[in-house]
């Protein structure tokens, strides 16, 4: 039995065959899940890292879906999810690229030498044969020695020709002399999976079952490269490369002079959609008619008979910052629909290829700061949620990066709740003032990340990153993401949002409150020339940062205090959930030096700020 | 026709591939398809920024100090 068994973590029944979806990035793997397992998808999160892995019934099996990778192996999370659910995997069905079959089949190759049984979905045959691509199916049929199927997932074909073939679904074909090397390994380990990455060198497998991992990394890959090469060579014939819109497209992506234009634009239309439809007209109804219009005024007069107008529990719960008024219309009225515009638009940039290309674009800036181009994707998604985000720096090369991308996550990268209110608020300003915050933003961020990657010794790794083809994002795809990753936010900030709100409630009713804001005027006042109620959401952003913006939200501020507060709440510390990850991935020491420092930062610059602007 | 390194290449050339640096690096590289004595077209070369290099239909971005490391020869064309 295999000790990383799933089935302990994943509501798997015991007699249910595990069928596995494994693929490289961006190859249609998930069209052929969804269409597969159809409704009902369990989402779970695999142990010890941000990854999900999505599973579905299937007769009376069980399909997982598992993270795009190159090959199986410890390079980072998405492999070794990958590697864990294959080598507990019945049958693979392994998704690729037909145009890309140099690539994929490495991994083709790989799991087979694992021995579990593989049926080939050749997928996106028709972009083949549109680029003059001609496979010879039956024949890489017989080089696998496993079963092919040309599909169309986006448009369902093949997909019940694959269904049948599951059940031919056999080990394929694996090179002589490593077939005998796995023979003598596999009376240890127990089976050819396990053998097979402890010689190529895994140390995780290798552990397990506690022999030393072997050295052959160079060698497998080379001749398993080689092999791969040779099919291609025999199925692949072309018939003449034209290059295409999207191709063309793409390369304008990540050279500067038409790249740059492209990310404004991009940005643009983000702002357009967000910045002015979503948190002006949408927000405009959803908070102010709604919630504020309807539901609030019905709940106090559900509620004020019962508990009457000034008793501490109708404060508490319907009064300023009341658990069923205030609570109730950030999170439903202003949040949800801002973050669901954020989610919506990080998904259909991550569907699209987008963002390796702005990985490549973006990598001589990020050099300067010790990053590579690759940490734009943690950034990125950090505008979706840091914490997240902060988890996903995994995929950076050095312990260096990490902390360099996670300090700078941590100061000045506004999570999506955070940027929803900072929008709606700066968005009624002007275009002069939302780049005032841009730029005052973007220059710490440029600024800390500079000295950090002076001070920080050692050294950072380099940029390697495949550019997959361009897609047009499928809207099915996007709003499953959407979706999923909205709804966690609501999972999760609700309970913070109320135990903040009940916090700031008690302190209002006891008048501590008032206390904590006379004693903090100096530095609120008196520093950064912000109201003294401005207190309160500073205290409101400890719990969360976009709870602190919250807070700001319904202060009466001039134009330029508004950009200084929300400068300053930008740069506040981390919420609790953010520091408690950053907590759990580098340690006590680190994590009381990032929050306190971040803390003195603000203030800092926010008082810096304001005495030269105001 | 002496050896360079990447970062040198000439935009559209096809050069074939003398070293590059073992561990993690080289294992990603394999995957890719690109390894000693493989050939690889160099495409756009982004200023002070990475090279995209073509390999069978895939484009691969190299950032800059890393294809300082990676020894390349000009084919004869």
């Amino acid at each position: 039995m295999h000790c990383h068994d799933l089935s302990y973590h994943l509501n798997i029944p015991k007699d249910a065959k595990k069928i596995v979806l494994a693929g490289n990035p961006n190859v249609g793997k998930s069209v052929v899940f969804n269409a597969l397992t159809g409704m009902y998808v369990d989402v779970s999160n695999f142990p010890g890292t941000t990854l999900e892995i999505a599973y579905g019934r299937y007769g009376k099996d069980v399909i997982l879906d598992t993270p795009g990778v190159y090959g199986i192996s410890s390079f980072n999370d998405e492999e070794k999810v990958a590697r864990d659910v294959i080598l507990g995997a019945d049958v693979v069905i392994n998704v690729v690229d037909a145009v890309h079959l140099e690539r994929d089949l490495f991994l083709t190759q790989q799991i087979i030498d694992t021995g579990i049984p593989v049926v080939v979905a050749l997928n996106m045959v028709d972009e083949a044969e549109s680029q003059g691509i001609r496979i010879d199916v039956d024949l890489l049929s017989d080089l696998l020695g496993v079963p092919v199927i040309p599909t169309v997932a986006t448009r369902k074909e093949g997909l019940e020709e694959l269904q049948k073939a599951l059940k031919h679904a056999r080990p394929g074909l694996v090179d002589h002399e490593l077939k005998n090397k796995l023979k003598k390994l596999l009376d240890r380990v127990g089976s050819q999976g396990d053998a097979l990455l402890v010689l190529e060198g895994d140390e995780h497998v290798a552990t397990r079952h506690g022999i030393e991992p072997g050295n052959m990394r160079e060698e497998i890959y080379l001749r398993r490269r080689q092999r791969v090469n040779d099919i291609v060579d025999h199925v692949v014939s072309e018939t003449g490369d034209k290059l295409s819109f999207k191709a063309r497209l793409g390369r304008w992506m990540i050279y500067p002079w038409t790249g740059i234009p492209i990310l404004v634009l991009i940005l643009w239309v983000m702002y357009e959609v967000i910045g002015v439809f979503i948190a002006q007209t949408v927000v405009g109804i959803t908070e102010e008619t709604v919630m504020q219009g309807m539901y609030e005024p019905f709940i106090r007069d559900l509620l004020v008979p019962v508990l009457g107008q000034d008793s501490v529990i109708s404060q508490l719960l319907i009064g300023e910052f009341g658990l069923l008024t205030m609570t109730v219309t950030y999170i439903l009225g202003l949040l949800l629909p801002l973050v669901v515009g954020f989610y919506f638009a990080l998904s259909a940039m991550e569907d699209s290829g987008y963002l390796p290309r702005l990985a490549a674009l973006v990598d001589r800036v990020l050099t300067s700061i010790g990053l590579n181009g690759r940490a734009v994707i943690p950034m990125i998604l950090g505008f979706g949620c840091v914490t997240m985000a902060t988890i996903t720096t995994r995929l950076l090369g050095t312990d260096r990066e990490r902390r360099i991308a996670i300090f700078l996550l941590a100061l000045a990268i506004p999570c999506s709740a955070q940027l929803a209110v900072i929008v709606s608020m700066l968005s009624g300003l002007g275009a002069g003032y939302v780049a005032l915050y841009v730029a005052v933003i973007f220059t710490i961020l440029v600024i800390v990340g500079t000295i950090l990657n002076k001070v920080l010794p050692g050294q950072s790794s380099e940029l390697m990153i495949d550019l997959p083809p361009l897609r047009f994002p499928r809207l099915e795809n996007v709003i499953k993401k959407t979706v999923t990753k909205s709804t966690m936010f609501l999972k999760e900030a609700t309970p913070l949002f109320a135990l903040g709100a009940l916090v700031i409630g008690v302190l209002q009713v006891t008048g501590l409150l008032e206390l904590i804001q006379e004693f903090f005027a100096p530095i609120t006042v008196g520093w950064l020339q912000l109201p003294k109620e401005a207190a309160t959401a500073f205290i409101m952003g400890f719990v969360r940062r976009d709870f602190g913006a919250a807070g700001l939200y319904s202060l009466d501020l001039s134009p330029l205090q508004t950009v200084v507060a929300l400068v300053t709440i930008t740069l506040f510390v981390p919420c609790i959930a953010s520091a408690m990850v950053i907590f759990k991935e580098r340690g006590k020491t680190e994590t009381i030096a990032i929050w306190t420092s971040i803390l003195v930062m603000a203030f800092l610059i926010g008082g810096i700020m304001s005495q030269v602007v105001i | 026709m002496g050896i360079l390194t990447l970062d040198q290449a000439r935009k559209g050339l096809t050069y074939v591939v003398k070293s590059i640096p073992r561990g993690t690096v080289q294992a990603q590289a394999i995957r890719f398809g690109v390894y000693e004595g493989e050939k690889i077209t160099v495409g756009e070369i982004i200023p002070f920024g990475p090279i995209v290099i073509y390999k069978n239909r895939q484009e691969i971005a190299i950032g800059r100090s890393l294809a300082r490391k990676i020894d390349i020869e000009q084919v004869e064309v």
